[in-house]
């Protein structure tokens, strides 16, 4: 197996679903020709040509919206978005048309598409690079939401929704991209290569939505993560050498309730830690089903560790990013309760 | 020199207002016949006059004149005559439906049948309709069975769409008719798309996007420009400016344009406008601008000028915005009168024709209802199951939403 990072994973991905169905299109603005301001999609226009992969107007909606149409027409685009925080304009088109549209015309057309964005903060981009929108799709019935921690997943999980029959939210933790960020900015940073999740198999394989991955069993406490919380919690429990599990959600809609449940009745306590703003994020719905499927085995309150409820910051971005202090904290306070 | 001049905000204002006599005077109407048809791979450049002209075919003496007439046949004629009389005693119906109490909401086409009827026409099998609220004539047009629009108008056990969307918001592929989602513009521009998807697949099939006057505003509309014109997208881009976006006049979404039409100047995509109660006018506009899709030459733009004759939906009351007797000064008729004119003008109909048609439709439309209401309406009788409403959320149902049901009871 070949060591890639996120973006080779994820470009890798794009490759092997474009060079098995004809009907995947890539799209979006600096897509083409360029391949992405992050290079996820390079090479893959002079590989299948420029009208299978091309650059778009900057205008989301318009890149969204014209999705829409293809998938009504039969195709399967994969489209990116080359921020998060730049699909507010496609916010309509999302939750009012591809959500909607297998519902409202009984079927008679659907919307097979998935969004690719960047998600996250750590690279010192401000407001407006470096959210974490989740929640504003996880609310909306009819999309999948899909948060990959890793190269492998990353391209199995890519494979898995470009194949999915519904639109599917694929955000992409952009401090992942290089190397599994655990938090620690102030260290040298790591590379993918020697993890043994960046052994990505050759060719074509899928990981199932809707399944978790349990990264670190443990019997103290359950930490819930996804995307770059993932690395941030497991390097906090291996500091302070607490017995955890460490659950990677991987899918947030449809989300595995039945691996996360499991993990909480065996441990009795749970941590839920995510990087978006804490009011009305995710963190409060996994909360809110740990204490309703659960707690009766509940040993402690279910704690949330969160960005605050600020817009993201520039220069106080390690103040504002849930890092493994703060983790730790939550951790050492559930554990002793 | 600075400060002399304080600022002020305009704020456009119709002519007229309930109470005032209704004025068309400032329409500038072109006369039948006199407008150039151009061929269909006109360089854009060229053809800028007519989107601020009015094409025309009918005459004041109901008469097909100049270019664009003579595509259509007698009996394609009494054809579209046929749809817009059907769709107009449809709609007198569902009007009477919705007072009754027999489903929440409707909106009519009153002056409107010719646009939808006779677009209709020049599409092939296969083609693909964007349409908004008001095109229910692309269905009619299509023969699409009035049942199925009436069972799901009525919300009932028949509903083909299992009583989850808004009455009207009909969905049909097989009829080229994408379902209709009831937000404004957002499919204007996925009509784009499905013409960009049968570009990449070299098929022949090409798109039609549907707007109204006031929804050209929306970023929608211009994002949909600005995709058909970097991929000379084969659509056709259709605005229907009946002048009136529920209570707002069309000069509140045109500014200072002097036509919708020539919004798409600036995108050199080639704009017509033409008569929206003429359907002869109608017909040859939308063939010429689907001949040129067709043949890979892109998108063009058509402004439909016609006039709401009535209330924007059932929850509407224009008495209190304009003046009531508007409509009957709009300068461009009534498109069934005028297509019946021009029928008995060239010999192919006649007054005792037309009554016993009038009947007949009426007959077809009250039957219709009859098989329809058998099956319920939306208070009354067989109704969708509330299962229906967690099916088709997702292919396969998820987990949670299975629960969710089970907790419901269903």
């Amino acid at each position: 197996m070949a060591t890639m990072t996120m973006i080779e994973a994820i470009r890798d991905a794009l490759d092997v679903a474009m060079g098995r169905d004809d009907d995947v299109v890539v799209f979006g603005e600096d897509v083409g020709y360029f391949g992405g301001v992050f290079r996820c999609t390079q090479g893959l226009q002079a590989k299948y040509g420029k009208t299978r992969c091309f650059d778009t107007p900057i205008n989301e909606s318009g890149i969204v919206g014209t999705a829409i149409g293809m998938a009504a027409y039969g195709l399967r685009p994969c489209l990116e978005i080359q921020f998060a925080d730049y699909v507010y304009p496609a916010y309509d088109q999302i939750v009012s048309e591809a959500a909607r549209l297998r519902h409202r015309s009984n079927g008679d057309f659907t919307a097979p598409l998935t969004i690719r964005m960047p998600t996250g903060g750590g690279i010192f981009g401000g407001q407006t690079h470096s959210q974490s929108p989740e929640a504003l799709f996880t609310h909306v019935a009819g999309l999948k939401t899909v948060v990959p921690s890793n190269p492998r997943d990353a391209k199995g999980l890519l494979l898995a929704a470009i194949e999915d029959d519904d639109p599917v939210i694929f955000l992409e933790p952009k401090r992942l991209y290089n190397g599994p960020f655990d938090g620690h900015h102030e260290r040298a940073v790591t590379p993918w290569a020697g993890h043994p999740l960046a052994e990505v198999p050759a060719g074509y394989y899928s990981e199932p939505l809707g399944r978790a991955a349990i990264r670190r069993p443990g019997a103290a406490a359950t930490v819930l993560a996804y995307g770059t919380m993932v690395h941030v919690a497991l390097a906090d429990v291996a500091a302070r050498g607490i017995d955890a599990e460490v659950v990677d959600l991987r899918t947030l809609l449809p989300l595995d309730l039945d691996c996360i449940a499991a993990s909480v009745r065996k441990t009795g306590r749970c941590v839920v830690v995510h990087e978006a703003t804490l009011t009305s994020g995710f963190g409060a719905e996994l909360a809110a089903l740990v204490q309703e499927h659960c707690f009766f085995h509940l040993e402690a309150p279910v704690a949330r560790v969160t960005g605050w409820d600020t817009p993201y910051p520039h220069a106080q971005e390690w103040d504002y990013f849930p890092g493994p202090a703060r983790v730790g904290e939550a951790l050492a306070a559930v554990l002793e309760i | 020199m600075a400060g002399e001049t304080r600022l002020s905000l305009h704020v456009p204002e119709p002519e007229v207002r309930p109470g005032d006599t209704p004025d068309f005077s400032n329409v500038a109407i072109d006369r039948a016949g006199t407008i150039r048809r151009p061929e269909i791979d006109v360089v854009p450049e060229e053809i800028r006059d007519l989107a601020f002209s009015i094409i025309r075919v009918l005459n004041r003496d109901a008469e097909a004149v100049g270019p664009w007439s003579g595509l259509l046949d007698a009996d394609e004629l009494r054809d579209g005559l046929r749809h817009m009389m059907t769709l107009r005693a449809f709609d007198a119906r569902m009007m009477l439906a919705q007072r009754q109490g027999k489903t929440s909401f409707y909106m009519q086409h009153l002056g409107e049948e010719a646009v939808a009827c006779a677009f209709r026409k020049a599409l092939a099998p296969g083609d693909m309709n964007f349409p908004t609220y008001r095109q229910a004539g692309l269905l009619i047009a299509d023969d699409y069975p009035l049942v199925e629009m009436m069972n799901q108008i009525f919300s009932n056990e028949r509903d083909p769409l299992k009583g989850r969307q808004l009455p009207i918001m009909y969905s049909s592929r097989a009829h080229g008719f994408f379902s209709i989602s009831g937000n404004l513009a957002t499919q204007f521009v996925q009509a784009v798309g499905w013409a960009m998807a049968s570009a990449i697949k070299h098929d022949s099939k090409i798109a039609a996007a549907w707007i109204g006057d006031g929804s050209t505003a929306e970023s929608d509309f211009h994002a949909g420009l600005v995709f058909a014109s970097t991929y000379k997208a084969p659509v056709v881009l259709n605005i229907v400016n009946n002048q009136w976006a529920i209570s707002t006049f069309q000069g509140i979404a045109r500014g200072g344009a002097g036509t919708f039409a020539a919004r798409g100047h600036g995108f050199a995509i080639p704009a017509l406008r033409v008569d929206g109660n003429d359907y002869l006018a109608v017909h040859a506009v939308a063939r010429w601008a689907v001949e040129r899709a067709r043949a890979n030459l892109g998108p063009t733009l058509v402004e439909y000028v016609t006039y709401r004759a009535g209330a924007h939906s059932t929850s509407d009351d224009p008495t209190a915005y304009r003046p009531q007797t508007e409509s009957d000064s709009w300068p461009l008729g009534d498109p069934v009168m005028r297509l019946k004119a021009h029928l008995i003008r060239i010999g192919a109909w006649s007054e005792e024709r037309h009554a016993q048609a009038e009947a007949e439709i009426a007959d077809t439309v009250v039957a219709a209802q009859r098989e329809a209401e058998r099956h319920g309406t939306l208070h009354a009788g067989g109704h969708p199951s509330p299962r229906d409403m967690f099916e088709g959320v997702y292919a396969e149902m998820p987990p949670h939403l299975r629960r969710q049901r089970q907790r419901a009871g269903y």
